[in-house]
């Protein structure tokens, strides 16, 4: 058994009177993708959040290559070097072109001369096939456009892990397949990622595992094949059913991937 | 008419020596009061509670209060607390400070407006939350303040009037001795009045440019596009 590159131990978060989710322990190997599903407002963003030190938690721990990154003290800004995040709704720097997007962190947090960071920059571009559009503003980009900028942006850091925040539930349709091709892209050149999505082609095609949380906890865990077609518990059947029957008509028009 | 283009043409050089003056007062008012106003927003909107009261304190008691009694405060009071200062210093002073308040609210507006969606994309990717601020947040909330901020200069300019309460020889002081020596009010005043609006006239025109210049592709506003 390998040491995980990414583990929450009992991870807790509260609001006030709301437990938004409790005692979450989660392992994530090297080189894995965990798409995290479950119902809206199950607290999987707000997860994301605590794991990367975007969001304060209340309990528990996150381990990063075996370093305990909650512990008091630990440099939250070398932390979240090491674990890309992306966004919902893209939050790239409307005032940068995609390139100076992508070329900020390395000139201003790893103080990398121009123009080697600016190498690295269109080569991260590349990477999610944006190089012709190095030069546009965030403004002038499509959504699905401005996602794989997110996704370069995050890729510059050379993060150890990479967390991806309902990437697509802000596309438009047709601009959902260009974003998860990357990220499957990404996943088949072994980059450790956590992806809370509600796009079960992706998750059943991708995934190594599929974590189903509900109401603040983990109700099961397991590979893509276990939880689509051998569910253990009825709200994860439930739930699976719901779901594909909503994003099924779509995924047939897509061309029946199953 | 004719009377009063003689009149103008014959003051016109000691009212350009005031309008030099009113000018460089604008000027130097509105750059203390814009590192003033960003030091102060920047501190109430990021700042620790102590800097966030103190921020607040300064930009409530200085907009909270005439322009014109600062100016007295701080020309005829310090000398009190045994703290003298010259005319133009105290002038300087009370347009800078008076300014600075007023900056920082336009200033706010704008960094509210860019959010916290800014500021979680930049620590993100391991910046700090000052670098951050310097980086990704104040470049873009500077910008979106210059529509609403573009009042503050033609207001300042105005303002600087008040400081020939204290001698100042600047335009207003100017004006008003040219009336005294000419017994001529109306001829003083309006010429003094023809100034400031040609003064104010070329200032919102580089305002204007200043806003076309500083906009960002893909983000123009409506307005902006016509």
């Amino acid at each position: 058994m390998t040491n995980p590159i990414l583990e929450t131990r009992k991870l807790t978060k509260i609001y006030g009177q709301n437990t938004i989710f409790k005692d979450i322990s989660l392992k994530v190997n090297e080189g894995e993708t965990i798409v995290i599903i479950g119902p809206s407002g199950t607290g999987k963003s707000t997860l994301l959040r605590c794991i990367n030190l975007l969001t304060s938690h209340d309990g528990g721990q996150v381990f990063l290559d075996g370093r305990e990154i909650t512990a008091k003290g630990f440099n939250e800004d070398e932390v979240r070097q090491q674990i890309g995040m992306v966004f919902q709704n893209f939050l790239l720097f409307n005032h940068l072109t995609a390139l100076d997007n992508v070329m900020i962190g390395l000139t201003k947090v790893r103080k990398m001369p121009k123009d080697k960071a600016r190498e690295k920059a269109m080569e991260e571009l590349i990477r999610v096939g944006l190089a012709d559009r190095a030069d546009h503003y965030p403004g002038q980009l499509s959504g699905g456009q401005q996602q794989r900028v997110a996704i370069a942006r995050a890729l510059a850091m050379d993060p150890r892990v990479m967390l991806f925040d309902e990437p697509t539930s802000a596309l438009d349709p047709e601009l959902i397949g260009e974003v998860l091709n990357v990220m499957a892209q990404l996943a088949r050149d072994r980059m450790t990622m956590v992806v809370v999505t509600h796009e079960m082609g992706f998750a059943r095609e991708v995934a190594d595992r599929i974590v189903f949380m509900e109401k603040g906890s983990i109700v099961e865990e397991g590979s893509p094949d276990d939880l689509f077609y051998h569910p253990k518990h009825d709200r994860t059947r439930e739930f699976l059913w719901k779901i594909t029957e909503l994003y099924g008509k779509k995924e047939k028009e897509k061309g029946g991937k199953s | 008419m004719s009377d009063f283009i003689a009149f103008f043409v014959r003051f016109l050089p000691d009212l350009l020596k005031g309008a030099s003056i009113t000018l460089l007062l604008t000027a130097e008012g509105l750059s203390a009061g814009f590192v003033l106003g960003l030091l102060a927003t920047v501190a109430r909107t990021y700042g620790s509670k102590f800097w966030r009261g103190l921020a607040v304190t300064y930009i409530e008691l200085f907009r909270g209060t005439p322009l014109l009694v600062q100016l007295f405060l701080i020309y005829y009071g310090l000398p009190g607390l045994g703290l003298t200062l010259s005319r133009e210093l105290s002038a300087f002073l009370a347009l800078g400070l008076n300014s600075g308040a007023y900056q920082a609210e336009y200033l706010r507006g704008s960094i509210l407006a860019i959010g916290d969606g800014q500021m979680m994309a930049g620590r993100s990717i391991g910046m700090s939350k000052w670098k951050t601020i310097w980086y990704v947040i104040l470049p873009q909330a500077l910008r979106l303040a210059i529509p609403a901020w573009s009042n503050e200069p033609v207001s300042l300019l105005k303002s600087t009037a008040v400081v020939f309460l204290i001698a100042v020889p600047e335009l207003m002081a100017k004006a008003k001795s040219i009336a005294a020596k000419t017994y001529d009010p109306i001829g003083s005043y309006i010429a003094v009045a023809v100034i400031y609006l040609a003064a104010v006239y070329l200032l919102d025109a580089f305002l204007r440019w200043l806003e076309r210049a500083s906009c960002i592709p893909g983000f123009e506003t409506e307005g902006r596009k016509a």
